[in-house]
């Protein structure tokens, strides 16, 4: 193992009921970095992050973090891993009977002996780094989708970890918010001196802060580099994602029987 | 710790279901009335109890003296063999007489009792010796039925 | 061919059933052996008691008065014929302490607190939020379930007394202010005919068991449903079906372990 890498991924293979959905993945997240995994819907880019937070057992090959095997962790040593580790979820997640400040406040509350009044201090700075620290009375309900995208990206750095998740953190935002959030993404990893993995499929927001990129495809690895590699990349595949370009090696239409079978017309 | 208006409510809720339960026990049951008071155990055979049971009254000028414990058969005698506790507050003399009532025509079966002249008073542990069976319905039907039928036609 | 498949169907049924009755027991145990952490953060309880048990409150008591006037004039009818409608009182008390409070009141709990925990838990489990924290390494059963669970626990005594306590009340407008029973029998002949023992501690351990059980179920159905729309209400009539069920069946037992051949 590499002394600045944080996680490393070998051969990791995974299966569901026999399908394979992971296969012989090889990844390396160094430290200090912000890597991208990209691909398109249900390639399996959620079931890696799973692996990587320890909810899942590999079928094969093995997720390291921290110089520890994942799956081989009991309960015990896995939460402590969790500890250093924080994860947005797709939508946020934020606990909806708690108010903003108090989802903010839940791990230093849970993890931690701090004062109320330390804890208060903490909970308005972390708010303050996303921009809402008027917000800090509200309710999840009462959030845009940008908002509540903020908060949730507050609370997960709320105990500031070492590695930080992002389950397609732009999806279903404006573009304003988009960069907002694409922004802060760089500037707290940069702040906290963390790691950052980033799943999503929004190329052109992740190119610009990224600094290494993985391509996924069908549980497989199709390619990777920087992301000037990647804009100059001519492998079909990473053209037609980099430019959007509609029919290419990934098609148009899902596999279906004959068109004109299907009209019942004659052939 | 600081107060919350959820606070209050739960405390709200806590001493309401407090206070039920409390008028339940005292008002509705009998834990005001009896338990409270010490109690002494006397016994007595009755040839019949009819429908007494386990846990009724026992009265002494229909005032509520105690309450019977329990009810067994006596294999030797082939006669109902009943328990009863007292409250101390009342003594009754050795001589009383226990009878088996009925409130009613058709209510709860209930233990009479008649004190007699006796000048000891009975104690933990005694028995009573003089009883009177309940009346058992049918009996008594049988009893007009053959005193009519033996009393001469006019 | 036909019955094998039936009898194979049957059987997967059972087993399936019996499957369940283990992973609930499981769950059970869990929420048990976690619930250290929330007795010694009272407050979670406090704040799901509130959501249980205050918001139950007004359900409980307005049902329990009009059941316990609809008892007052059911019962002196009855009584009226036998010429005892002094044990109006008794009759009243009785229905309510032993069946109808600790009963009626967990039917309530199970459509009014019951159902909600299922549909809070099974739409924290939609939204991700259930994974959200166990990705903060904060253990769900202790942290979401165990609270509401004693909660529950908590709550449903108090309630089935409320009930009983209010229908007696009820009772007691309908047949001493309004129909005329001498006041002093129907109070008189209740207390000593009811017994503190037998007839209130029974109902009070019948409102334990029913609340232990009802709050189970709404929390497993809960944690269990599928995380989507269908999944959440589906797990929502769930909880009350089978609580029900769960409290008419359990208040069979109990009476013939608690009252019989007394
Ligand atoms: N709980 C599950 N059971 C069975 N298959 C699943 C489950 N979760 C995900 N999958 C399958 O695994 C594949 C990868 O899913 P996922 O990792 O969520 O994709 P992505 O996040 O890249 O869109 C998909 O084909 C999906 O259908
Ligand atoms: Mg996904």
């Amino acid at each position: 193992m590499s002394l600045n890498s944080l996680v490393e991924i070998r051969d990791l293979n995974f299966t569901y009921d026999k399908r394979p959905v992971l296969q012989g993945i090889n990844m390396t997240f160094p430290k200090g970095k912000l890597v991208a995994i990209m691909g398109l819907s249900g390639c399996g880019k959620t079931t890696l992050l799973r692996h990587i937070g320890g909810a899942l057992k590999p079928t094969k090959g093995y997720v390291k973090m921290d110089g520890q095997v994942m799956h081989e962790l009991d309960q015990d040593g896995l939460y402590a891993m969790r500890r250093k580790m924080g994860m947005l979820f797709q939508f946020g997640a934020l606990f909806t009977d708690m108010s903003v400040y108090d989802n903010v406040a839940f791990q230093m509350r849970e993890h931690t002996e701090l004062p109320e009044e330390i804890i208060h201090d903490l909970v308005i700075m972390k708010l303050h780094a996303v921009g809402l620290r008027g917000a800090q009375h509200m309710m999840p309900s009462e959030l845009s989708g940008g908002m509540a995208r903020r908060v949730a990206l507050a609370r997960t750095v709320a105990l500031d970890p070492m590695l930080i998740m992002y389950d397609e953190p732009f999806a279903g935002l404006d573009p304003i918010s988009l960069t907002v959030i694409g922004d802060l993404i760089r500037r707290l990893n940069d702040a906290l001196g963390a790691t950052s993995i980033i799943v999503t499929h929004d190329i052109q927001e992740s190119l610009k802060i990224v600094d290494y990129v993985y391509f996924m495809a069908n549980g497989v690895i199709v390619a990777e580099g920087t992301p000037d590699e990647l804009r100059a990349s001519d492998k079909d595949f990473v053209r037609q994602f980099v430019h959007g370009e509609m029919d290419g090696p990934v098609p148009f239409h899902y596999p279906g029987v004959d068109y004109r079978q299907d009209l019942n017309l004659r052939a | 710790m600081e107060r919350t208006t959820l606070d209050l409510w739960v405390g709200m809720f806590v001493v309401a279901g407090m206070a039920a339960l409390v008028m339940l026990a005292m008002k509705v049951g009998n834990l005001g009335t009896y338990n409270v008071s010490e109690s002494y155990q006397v016994h007595a055979y009755f040839s019949n109890i009819g429908g007494l049971k386990p846990k009724a009254s026992i009265r002494s000028a229909g005032v509520l003296v105690g309450r019977v414990t329990s009810i067994s058969l006596d294999t030797d005698k082939y006669e109902a063999h009943v328990v009863m506790n007292l409250d101390s507050r009342y003594q009754f003399p050795r001589d009383t007489f226990a009878n088996i009532l009925t409130s009613g025509l058709l209510g709860e079966q209930y233990i009479g009792l008649m004190p007699g002249g006796d000048e000891e008073m009975l104690k933990n542990g005694e028995q009573l010796k003089q009883t009177q069976s309940a009346m058992v319905l049918e009996d008594l039907i049988g009893k007009f039925m053959y005193s009519k039928a033996a009393e001469p036609a006019k | 061919m036909a019955v094998t498949n039936i009898i194979r169907a049957i059987g997967r049924r059972v087993v399936d059933a019996v499957w369940r009755i283990g992973v609930v027991a499981r769950f059970f145990f869990l929420t048990l052996i976690y619930s250290g952490s929330c007795f010694r953060r009272f407050h979670l309880i406090i704040k799901e008691l509130f959501s249980t048990g205050v918001m139950s409150l007004i359900i409980i008591v307005v049902a329990g008065l009009f059941v316990g006037m609809v008892l007052g004039l059911q019962g002196y009818e009855t009584l009226k014929r036998y010429g005892s409608e002094s044990a109006l009182g008794v009759m009243v008390a009785l229905s309510l302490v032993r069946e109808m409070g600790p009963v009626v009141a967990a039917l309530l709990f199970a459509s009014r607190a019951g159902s909600a925990m299922t549909a809070e838990i099974g739409l924290m489990k939609a939204t991700e939020q259930i994974s959200a924290m166990e990705m903060m390494a904060v253990n769900p059963i202790a942290r979401i379930v165990a609270p509401r669970f004693w909660a529950g626990v908590i709550s449903m005594p108090f309630l089935a007394a409320m009930f009983s306590a209010v229908g007696i009340f009820g009772g007691y407008l309908v047949g001493v202010v309004q129909i005329g029973v001498d006041e002093g029998s129907f109070w008189s002949q209740m207390q000593a005919a009811v017994d503190f023992r037998e007839d209130i501690m029974n109902g009070i351990i019948k409102s334990l068991v029913f609340g232990t059980v009802v709050t189970l179920i709404a929390l497993f159905e809960g944690f269990d449903a599928p995380p989507t729309a269908e999944g959440v209400s589906g797990a929502t009539t769930r909880t009350v079906v089978t609580s029900s069920l769960a409290i008419l069946m359990l208040d069979f037992v109990l009476t013939a372990i608690m009252f019989r051949g007394a």
